[in-house]
Order: C-alpha cells, then sequence, then structure tokens
C-alpha cells in the first residue's frame, strides 16, 4: 500500500518523452543550466557508464575524455526537467552493468564495440523548439 | 510562539520531487489524517489546552470498553489512535470535527515527532561516535572498543553518565522546522522536506512549528 501512494507522488515527475539509454551507449545530454538570471543549453557527449536508481531517483554516469585526457563523469537524473533532450549516437556491447574499468583504460583499450540494433525508437521530445535534428541508425545485423 | 495545530499520521516513505526549475528536493511523504477531535481540554476543566485527536478507525472489537464509551459519548466512530496535542487555542476547536492535511498549506514549516528506528543494543563506535581503538600494531579484539571509562582509585568509581554500550533509538524524536512542500488533500497526503523520525508506516504527529526559522518569521509579521 505505501509503495503504491510512493509512485504516486513519484508520477508527475517522470519523464517519459527521453529515449531509453542503455549501459555503454554513447549519448549527448542537452542539459539546462543557469549562469546568474541567464539560461542556456550545455551539451555533454560521453559513454554511458552507470544508470542507477528507480522511480523518479534514476541517474546516468556519462563518462567523457575531455581536453588532455582527462576523464570527466557527470550523472544526470534521469527525471530532470533539466534535460532538454538526450541523443542517442550509438549503442555498444557490454558485458557489465558498470563500465567502471574504463577508467583505467585509456586509447584504444578505453573502446567499446560497437553494436547495432535493428531499429533504434528515440522518442523525440514534443516539439521543444531549441533543436531538431534526429539520430538514426541503419538497420544492419548484429556484428 | 505556541502551537495552534497538528494532525497525527503515518510515514509512508521518502522520494524526490523536482521543482519547476528542475532543483530536486528530498521529501518524506506522510499520509495524515484524516483525525477527529476526540476531546478539548481547557484551562478551567483540566488546568491546559489541548486537543486529543483520534486516527484509524477500527472494528468496535479492537477498542475496550473504556476506550469505546469515550468514543461514544460524542458519537465518535472507534478509533486505533488517541493522542493529545497541547494547543493554546483548544476553544477553538470542537469535539467531533475532522481534522485533514488542508490544515497545513505548502511553505509552512512543522515539526514532526516520531519514534526513531530501534537499533538495539549497539556498541559505543555507533551510538556515541567514539573512534574505538587501532587496527593495527599488533593489536588486537580493540577496534571498536571504548577505551578508558574513568580515572583509578579516584574517584574509585564509574561516573554518572558515562556514554557506554546500550539500546539505541526506538524513542521518542522530534525534528523541527520541516518545510510543508506539497499538500494532497485527495489523498491525505502530506509531503515534507527532508527526513522525519521511525520506519515507514511508523506513527507521526505534525505540528506547526513552535520555533520557525527567522525568515519565516519576519514574513509572518508582515
Amino acid at each position: 500500500m505505501s509503495d503504491e501512494l510512493l509512485r504516486l507522488v513519484e508520477q508527475p515527475h517522470l519523464r517519459h518523452d527521453l529515449p531509453e539509454v542503455q549501459i555503454g551507449d554513447i549519448v549527448r545530454v542537452h542539459y539546462r543550466i543557469v549562469e546568474g538570471n541567464r539560461e542556456r543549453v550545455q551539451p555533454f557527449q560521453g559513454t554511458v557508464i552507470r544508470i542507477s536508481g528507480g522511480g523518479v531517483n534514476r541517474m546516468m554516469t556519462v563518462r567523457r575524455i575531455a581536453s588532455h585526457g582527462i576523464g570527466v563523469e557527470r550523472t544526470f537524473p534521469l527525471n530532470s526537467p533539466r534535460i532538454e533532450k538526450i541523443e542517442i549516437l550509438r549503442h555498444s556491447r557490454v558485458r557489465r552493468a558498470r563500465l567502471y574499468y574504463l577508467r583505467e583504460r585509456t586509447g584504444k583499450k578505453a573502446r567499446l564495440k560497437q553494436r547495432y540494433v535493428k531499429k533504434v525508437a528515440t522518442p523525440q521530445p514534443e516539439a521543444r523548439p531549441a533543436q531538431a535534428e534526429e539520430v538514426e541508425q541503419e538497420a544492419v545485423s548484429e556484428a | 510562539m505556541t502551537r495552534t495545530k497538528g494532525i497525527i499520521g503515518r510515514k509512508i516513505g521518502m522520494t524526490q520531487i523536482f521543482t519547476e526549475d528542475g532543483e530536486m528536493i528530498p521529501v518524506t511523504v506522510i499520509q495524515a489524517g484524516p483525525c477527529y477531535v476526540t476531546q478539548v481540554k481547557t484551562r478551567e476543566t483540566d488546568g491546559y489546552e489541548a486537543i486529543q485527536l483520534g486516527f484509524e478507525q477500527v472494528a468496535p472489537k479492537r477498542l475496550n470498553k473504556p476506550e469505546l464509551g469515550h468514543l461514544r459519548k460524542h458519537d465518535l466512530p472507534p478509533l486505533r489512535i488517541l493522542r493529545e496535542i497541547r494547543v493554546e487555542n483548544a476553544r477553538q476547536y470542537e469535539v467531533g470535527q475532522v481534522l485533514t492535511v488542508e490544515i497545513f498549506q505548502p511553505g509552512e514549516y512543522v515539526d514532526v515527532t516520531g519514534t526513531s528506528k530501534g537499533r538495539g543494543f549497539t556498541g559505543v563506535v555507533k551510538r556515541w561516535g567514539f573512534g574505538g581503538g587501532p587496527k593495527t600494531h599488533g593489536q588486537s579484539d580493540r577496534w571498536r572498543a571504548p577505551g578508558s571509562i574513568g580515572a583509578g582509585t579516584f574517584p574509585g568509581r564509574v561516573l554518572p553518565g558515562t556514554r557506554m554500550a546500550g539500546r539505541m533509538g526506538n524513542e521518542k524524536i522530534t525534528v523541527r522546522n520541516l518545510q510543508v512542500v506539497r499538500v494532497d488533500p485527495e489523498n491525505h497526503l502530506i509531503l515534507v522536506k527532508g527526513a522525519v523520525p521511525g520506519h515507514k508506516k511508523g506513527l507521526v504527529i505534525i505540528r506547526d512549528a513552535v520555533r520557525p526559522p527567522k525568515q519565516a518569521r519576519k514574513k509572518q509579521v508582515e
């Protein structure tokens, strides 16, 4: 009973307009940030190395290699209204739920094998005027 | 400032919600009320001002005769829980009145009282935050030991109040000045920012804050 009530409270805060992200995906997250009283959208592109939490508390950690080979990780709440949109650029073949091993690897060793998916359903946020480019992936059989 | 209102509820659990500008707020969901006012105590009759609230209707066989009689006197349904809340304006309430979460507004500050989770017999490290002993350099069985508990022949005894291992939790705790984030009268839910004592389904009493934060107090004066 009590869990039902919790879900009831969370319900209106869940976002169903974002695509289903998987571990190992290379994503570009468009995150709205507020600087003083100015607001702008900042994209952050990298590999999804962790997805945790359930319900409204679902979080995703994205790792990218910034300049000078410095690894940068950023954790996003997946139901945050500050996420403008998420683009899934490609999927990878991974055998783990948490890709922490990427932290110890650099360069060619830190690559993930691409996984081709029959059809990538990318539900776009309904008519958000900012960007309109879509990510499409070719339908190719499993590599 | 003294209290003027209160309500009994049960803790449902914690979650987060987002504000419009995307800020995440940790909230505790409490299902509170409807509560019946079962008795009004006034200075003349009882020497102090308070209201007695009843919560959770049950089958009559769950109550004993004195309890049933007390409630029947005012045509109230059989209620599992009766709690007294001291208020300064008991006269404004009348027996039989029903209180719901709507007595609170979002933004208001409340004090929440509950019974903390019982931890059983706990050691001194968890209970009092002692550092414990060294873990290396040839030590054995001293990691979580309390160390010295007093001097020697003088005073020749352990001083009263010395912090030692023992039972922890399962006591009445009041958390002050939690902000009401949302009120949902339809489901009798009230969302409060931050944590509340006790486990899920634990009984809690929500009262208006005795000493709200300074900024909130200022606002009230205006």
